[in-house]
């Protein structure tokens, strides 16, 4: 479990290994926060690799994507698997994100 | 920790302590000792696991406050027609209703307030004692032909 930040021109792309669960969220927060605070703007968040996200871990997709707007950015979302997409649907968050079914599609266009 | 009045006929029964690192493991040890988990798969993989981890989430970080000395009592019966979960604290409680609905314009920024809503929508029955520190989940097993299970 655990989170590979990676550079791809001037998006940068955040995987995410395994769970983005109450035990792990602060430390993706903190990862992106750092970016952003560096003058990142663009983000895509990639959950190809990615088994489950509790609510906790929405709250902090939700709550960087409100930092990130504020800031001229945007974030962006990928490869939700179909229960991570039925957890987006179900809150509503799938009307709040630009989600993509793959990573290349996200950056189209970023 | 004292027992319910309400005694059920536990299959499993696990006290955890208030570290939130400890849910995945125990979510997994649950939906792995299902009998029948593979008939099932979705609704335990999804369902099951998104009632029983914001149950556990919510008792941890809102019941007992992360309180290292303050442990949570999960207890597992699996039924012919149901499993039936039950989480219980050492809080004080808290009232259920004055939970806000987080799909609402005015709430869908909120970074919080998710894990009582999603369990409502993916389990069959939530029920709060009256003192708000237990919460019992049931998931009812073939029910009704939902071949995915989600809405539950």
């Amino acid at each position: 479990m655990g989170f590979r930040v990676l550079q791809n021109g001037e998006v940068t792309l955040v995987e995410v290994e395994g769970q983005l669960i109450v035990g792990n969220r602060q430390e993706l927060k903190q990862q992106v926060l750092d970016r952003l605070e560096k003058g990142d703007r663009k983000f895509v968040i990639d959950f190809a690799n990615t088994g489950y996200i509790d609510s906790s871990g929405l709250g902090v997709l939700v709550s960087l994507s409100k930092k990130i707007r504020e800031q001229g950015g945007e974030l962006r979302l990928a490869s939700l698997n179909e229960d991570l997409r039925t957890l987006f649907e179900l809150t509503k968050l799938d009307t709040l994100f630009r989600i993509a079914d793959t990573k290349d599609k996200a950056l189209e266009g970023f | 920790m004292a027992t319910d009045p309400h005694q059920m006929s536990d299959d499993l029964v696990l006290e955890l302590p208030s570290d939130v690192r400890s849910i995945e493991h125990a979510v997994q040890y649950v939906i792995g000792r299902c009998p029948r988990c593979s008939e099932e798969a979705r609704r335990l993989n999804l369902n099951l696991r998104v009632g029983l981890t914001e149950a556990l989430s919510n008792a941890m970080l809102y019941g007992n406050h992360r309180d290292p000395s303050k442990r949570v009592l999960l207890e597992i019966a699996f039924l012919q027609e149901c499993i039936e979960a039950r989480v219980t604290d050492q809080g004080n409680g808290f009232d259920p209703a004055s939970v806000p609905d987080p799909t609402t314009p005015e709430n869908l920024m909120r970074p919080c307030g998710r894990g009582l809503f999603l369990m409502r929508k993916l389990m069959d029955e939530v029920k709060y004692n009256d003192l708000g520190n237990q919460v019992t989940l049931v998931l009812k097993l073939e029910a009704g032909g939902l071949e995915g299970g989600v809405q539950a």
